[in-house]
């Protein structure tokens, strides 16, 4: 048994974490998250360029890793810097088109000349593919897309649609969108279909985006586990630093226990994790994602809550960079389905 | 045990239903249903249609304005205010202000002044917390100067709500630097022109200005300003923290918020079907009205045993702490509710079409994120705790 990274791994992870210290401080991140485009089109091609993107898929695709933790690798950075960059996008367009031996795209992608965005979800439609109602039909997609993560700026949208009763996947470069931030900073849209030209890239790919959604969400884990590092030593240290009652708030052993439970809660979601990163390749995968995107969801959103009450009134300040740790944590609850979807799904897993 | 209210109060309850449906303005009424910020006018405007009918000084006798009611008549225009989605009074002067001075003022205070309040001429904010000074509020140092037929201000306060629009700030400062903490605090009014004076925003986590800082460089207040005897400003803040706890707990805004996750529960397809049908999700929403319905209960309780509406700290403490509680968690499972459609930001600057979600609904986890506040300003709910144990483990 081994949990240590390998030896890239390892060097993957200390290059992105000193270029992301070094170009996402605090103030360049919240200007970049909540200012149109959303993220910064160059740092997205530096990034690229060290390898970030070529990390999501295999040699025989194209990249250089591919494997469960080769994603949490890359995301559990950048959930130490809460970067904006729309990588979970890129992740799951990525992944899809090399599955769908697409790789001139990908070969695109990876280099960071094309970024694409997946839209798949609807806004009656939730989080299941059998709901979804957008069609393809004559070269033409109808329909509507909602919070569509990337597809600001995006040079191409990757859409779910129906033909002939089956769930495929289009390919459009001249979907309308309206774009807006997050409330956790980032990009997203509304992409509206109105007979917008689109080629097709598969007649059938409900088990590919599945396993496309699935990475996602093993990376949205990881993601938390970064961030949720970062937020509890950011709060160990304010308790220290905080002076009430002519001492630390930190001596006071009910506020404590709060840190450890929580200092806890962290670990086993780290080891969720990589048991999910495990899984992404066996027959198990969906099971086990669900379980990790379970506890990260109810531990991610409990934890901002604490660490919020424990800050106090500064924890309510957009000026205090752990409260944008929180936001992002409570949020990445909402992607790709929350704690409770993934509930029923280990409910019903076999 | 009758848990009924009697005819007269169920009379009160319509006529205040009445009033609220004749006289609320409906696009005021339609920024509190969509957690929309109310700007100035909103909050005069509605103050003044409140004090149209002598409602504004919840808490005030007839003969200084107010309308004279018994507690139970607060709880239902509290309950019924908040039903209606009418705004919360600005409490500064109206809750807070007014009730200090008519306990510790001077005749010549409380003729200045309260008019003030309720006619909307002055906006009233606190000056209490300060940056090293939150739960630990007796540390403040903010430090008033005796020179003469005046006092010299120096210091900083931070958390002033609605700051940006008063004219006026009460403080507690520190006027004798020698005393143990809670002795050596004065409570003190300030003209907010005053020389000396600078505001500063604060931005919050959702990105809303609601508080400020407040910086003071040798201002110069008459000592005529003072309010009860110098250096015991402390008698004050503890009069306040137990008086008036009528609608502490909230429950007007919890039954309010319960019915709306409903109605959006019912809306919201997820996993295909209607999301208050999923077992899981509707669970969530029972045991929260079960925690409700008892607060609500309690809350009359402590009622029924005060004719004041003055509580103990225990009983206030006990009421804030669930009351804010059970309204986070609703505003919690509303954000859950909305599953992806939660994130488009800011809801209220967005185009309509960029909106999938009922318009009340829109801003929700803007406001999950802001009312994260509820268990931390007016003592967190740590302090509140500490004041039970304090009370329970008492030797």
């Amino acid at each position: 048994m081994d949990f240590n990274l390998s030896e890239d791994r390892r060097m993957l992870s200390d290059t992105l974490r000193r270029y992301l210290t070094e170009q996402y401080d605090i103030e360049t991140r919240n200007k970049a998250a909540y200012e149109a485009p959303f993220y910064v089109p160059e740092k997205y091609i530096e990034m690229a360029d060290l390898g970030v993107i070529g990390a999501f898929v295999t040699e025989d695709q194209g990249g250089f890793g591919g494997q469960g933790f080769d994603i949490t690798t890359v995301f559990e950075e950048l959930g130490r810097a809460i970067c904006p960059e729309p990588m979970l996008a890129s992740l799951m367009s990525v992944r899809l088109l090399a599955d769908l031996g697409q790789d001139a795209m990908v070969e695109d992608i990876i280099g960071g000349s094309k970024r694409p965005a997946l839209a798949v979800f609807e806004p009656e439609a939730g989080e299941r593919l059998a709901d979804i109602t957008a069609s393809f039909a004559n070269g033409k997609l109808t329909g509507r897309k909602s919070v569509v993560y990337g597809a600001p700026n995006a040079d191409v949208i990757l859409v779910a649609a129906r033909a002939d009763g089956k769930i495929g996947l289009y390919l459009t470069e001249t979907a309308e969108t309206i774009d807006y931030a997050m409330i956790d900073g980032g990009g997203a849209a509304e992409v509206i279909l109105d007979n917008t030209a689109a080629v097709c890239l598969a007649e059938d790919s409900e088990a590919a985006l599945e396993a496309a959604f699935d990475a996602g969400r093993l990376a949205l884990c990881a993601e938390a586990v970064g961030a949720m590092d970062v937020l509890l030593a950011m709060t160990v240290d304010f308790m220290k630093q905080r002076q009430q009652f002519g001492r630390p708030i930190a001596v006071f052993q009910a506020l404590q226990h709060r840190v450890v439970d929580m200092a806890i809660e962290i670990e086993q979601c780290r080891s969720i994790t990589v048991l999910a990163a495990s899984h992404l390749a066996s027959d198990q995968r969906a099971k086990y994602v669900a379980m990790a995107k379970n506890l990260i969801g109810r531990t991610s959103v409990k934890l901002s809550e604490e660490v919020i009450q424990l800050h106090g009134g500064i924890g309510m300040t957009w000026e205090y960079p752990g409260a944008h740790y929180a936001k992002r944590l409570t949020m990445i609850d909402h992607q790709l389905g929350d704690a409770l979807i993934q509930l029923h799904k280990v409910m019903h897993a076999a | 045990m009758d848990l009924q209210f009697t005819k007269e109060e169920e009379d009160f309850r319509d006529e205040v239903k009445a009033f609220l449906r004749d006289n609320l303005p409906k696009d005021i009424q339609r920024k509190v249903r969509n957690n929309t910020p109310l700007d100035k006018a909103d909050y005069e405007n509605w103050h003044a249609i409140m004090q149209s009918r002598n409602w504004l000084g919840m808490t005030w006798p007839v003969e200084h304005g107010g309308p004279g009611w018994n507690n139970y008549q607060r709880h239902i225009v509290g309950e019924e205010t908040a039903l209606a989605y009418a705004p919360r009074l600005v409490a500064f002067g109206v809750a807070m202000l007014g009730p200090v001075l008519l306990k510790f003022g001077t005749e010549e205070q409380k003729a200045d002044i309260l008019p003030g309040i309720l006619d909307g001429i002055d906006w009233w904010c606190q000056g209490y917390s300060e940056p090293g000074a939150g739960s630990d509020l007796a540390s403040l140092k903010t430090r008033a100067v005796r020179d003469g037929d005046d006092y010299i201000i120096n210091g900083q306060k931070t958390w002033t709500t609605l700051g940006q629009y008063a004219n006026k700030i009460f403080c507690l400062v520190r006027t004798d630097a020698a005393a143990k903490a809670q002795e050596g605090i004065s409570f003190i009014l300030v003209d907010l022109d005053t020389p000396g004076i600078e505001m500063r925003p604060i931005k919050l986590i959702e990105g809303g200005h609601e508080v400020n800082e407040v910086f003071f460089t040798d201002v110069r207040v008459p000592v005529s300003n003072l309010v009860g005897k110098e250096n015991e400003g402390w008698t004050i803040a503890k009069y306040l923290l137990t008086h008036e706890r009528t609608n502490i707990a909230g429950t007007g805004f919890a039954i309010r918020d319960l019915a709306a996750l409903k109605a959006l529960a019912a809306k919201t397809i997820r996993n295909g079907k209607p999301l208050i049908e999923d077992p899981l999700f509707a669970k969530e929403i029972a045991e929260t009205e079960i925690d409700l319905e008892a607060i609500r209960i309690t809350n009359l309780r402590v009622l029924s045993e005060s004719e004041t509406g003055a509580a103990s700290g225990y009983e206030s403490s006990m009421l804030k702490i669930k009351g804010t509680v059970i309204v986070q968690r609703l505003n919690s499972l509303t954000r859950q509710a909305l599953g992806a459609a939660a994130a488009p930001f800011p809801a209220e600057k967005l185009p309509a079409n960029a909106l999938t979600v009922p318009e009340d609904a829109a801003a929700a986890a803007a406001a999950y994120f802001n009312n994260r506040k509820l268990s931390i300003f007016g003592g967190s709910n740590e302090i509140q705790r500490n004041i039970i144990a304090k009370d329970l483990f008492r030797g």
